[in-house]
């Protein structure tokens, strides 16, 4: 009995000329994962960024109620908080919700990281602590509805692995509804409700993972890369 | 005499300490270039200003204003880089002021005349200052996220566009301002500088944006008192006082390299 979250039906979105997507149409609901998968360039971030509203569409997009939307983009160069004399809890000080230092410290638990790590700078934590920390920025907002932008993307493999079981648990606890981008398949089974699917010719599929993905499928949406490599 | 040290101080101070808060915005590189080129459109305001003998802010203020709106309209309709669309201003400021100023009396213009300033024009200065501290403060922490994570900052619902206009017209100010301290030529240095040498002994923010206003201030200082012992020119000096501050706080970074 779960309540329709977002409704999207016959979502275009052309950038610069270019169809980048094509009557796209999928639901999510109320505390489901939706991972979105596909090769590079097939429109996963540009279907979250219009999802958010930053670009222009023609279709319909609709949310239900007002959801308070989390984005944690995809890879956010550690290097440009490098550049800067940003503390953690400085980096968290530029959050509209000016955060109190016992929250930071709750929610950087919660991502696993060590509270400590408040006055250390942003610049200076390893990658995998960075992306922890940032998850936990997100987090700190309280929202509803989460949009997570390859997440692991410059973690070594182990790291991408515990953050998926964390992203997993936060999600049990706190009831969210997530969205999820990624390139890899084993995260699709074992973590998400449904899966979207885009591919860089506009194959799209739709649907619960066990459903949806099988090789034919696969072979529409990530056979053209693997054609292409074989040109070269 | 001692009265126009006071003023001139006063003027320096104000000036040094905002720009050196602005600067600490500055870092990014997509910003750090705008000023110079600002600075430069005041060229052919304080051109006009020396030739119809007004005061210089009432030259350079006008230019830089348009200036600053000029480059965010042509950001957003070209979605050029900012760098690039400062050369073009940058190029159209020199240009014109080499074609009216004479150049017989272009010293003030270069290198600023703040050792002249009225009692009006510090009580302005120190009104401006203190808006454009003001304006900084209020725009600060949305800015810094936007010159950190662009992206970041739109999820928190900044208004990117009117954040960058504030931003760019407190930039002009501040440039029209430094235009009577170190000139026009060389205002970027007091607002890039301070904050390149705070960054280098900073380990936090707040430390960084307390030292960045300290190293414009302490430069000012420094820079019109040698200048007056010294009976050279204040601007470049104030500019030398930067750049030795800033050559002692490699030094300071170093060790602290050490102790972490």
């Amino acid at each position: 009995m779960n309540d329709i979250l977002l409704d999207v039906k016959n979502l275009n979105v052309n950038l610069d000329g270019e169809k980048i997507l094509e009557n796209l149409s999928f639901n999510v609901k109320q505390g489901e994962i939706l991972t979105i998968l596909g090769p590079n360039g097939a429109g996963k971030s540009i279907l979250l960024k219009t999802l958010l509203g930053f670009l222009p569409y023609k279709g319909s997009i609709k949310w239900n109620q007002k959801p308070k939307i989390g984005y944690l983009p995809q890879g956010l160069n550690q290097l440009r908080a490098k550049d800067l004399p940003l503390t953690v809890q400085d980096f968290f000080s530029l959050k509209n919700i000016s955060p109190t230092n016992k929250d930071i410290g709750k929610y950087l638990s919660l991502v696993g990281l060590e509270k400590e790590i408040i006055f250390k700078k942003a610049g200076s934590l390893s990658g995998g602590q960075f992306q922890r920390m940032l998850v936990a920025w997100v987090l700190i907002s309280q929202p509803d509805v989460i949009f997570f932008d390859e997440p692991t993307a410059g973690i070594d493999i182990g790291g991408g692995e515990t953050i998926y079981s964390l992203l997993h648990n936060i999600w049990k606890t706190e009831k969210l509804t997530i969205f999820l981008v990624t390139h890899d398949l084993s995260i699709v089974y074992k973590h998400s409700t449904n899966v979207l699917c885009l591919s860089r010719k506009g194959h799209y599929c739709f649907g619960a993972p066990k459903e949806t993905l099988n090789e034919r499928t696969l072979e529409q949406i990530f056979g053209t890369e693997i054609k292409l490599y074989e040109h070269h | 005499m001692l009265n126009q040290l006071f003023l001139t101080l006063i003027s320096g101070v104000f000036i040094g300490g905002v720009a050196g808060y602005l600067g600490t915005l500055m870092l990014s590189k997509k910003m750090s270039v705008v000023a110079g080129p600002l600075a430069h459109l005041a060229l052919p305001g304080v051109a006009l200003a020396i030739i119809y003998g007004f005061s210089l802010s009432l030259g350079a203020f006008p230019f830089v204003i348009l200036g600053a709106i000029l480059i965010w309209i042509l950001e957003k309709k070209t979605k050029l880089p900012m760098e690039n669309l400062s050369a073009i201003i940058f190029a159209s400021g020199v240009g014109i002021a080499l074609l009216i100023l004479p150049i017989g009396e272009a010293e003030e213009a270069l290198v600023g005349n703040i050792t002249k300033i009225t009692f009006t024009e510090t009580l302005i200065t120190i009104v401006l200052s203190l808006i454009v501290f003001y304006v900084v403060n209020k725009i600060y922490k949305e800015m810094m996220l936007m010159n950190v994570y662009d992206d970041l900052a739109k999820v928190e619902g900044v208004n990117t566009s009117l954040y960058n206009l504030l931003y760019l017209l407190s930039i002009a100010v501040v440039v029209g301002l430094g235009v009577y301290l170190v000139g026009g030529l060389i205002t970027a240095a007091i607002i890039a500088i301070p904050s390149a040498s705070a960054k280098n002994i900073s380990k936090g923010l707040l430390s960084y944006k307390i030292s960045a206003v300290m190293f414009g201030v302490v430069s000012a200082i420094i820079g019109i008192v040698i200048a007056q012992l010294a009976q050279l020119p204040t601007g470049p000096l104030v500019i030398i006082t930067n750049v030795f501050l800033f050559l002692i706080s490699i030094i300071f970074r170093r060790k602290s390299l050490y102790i972490n």
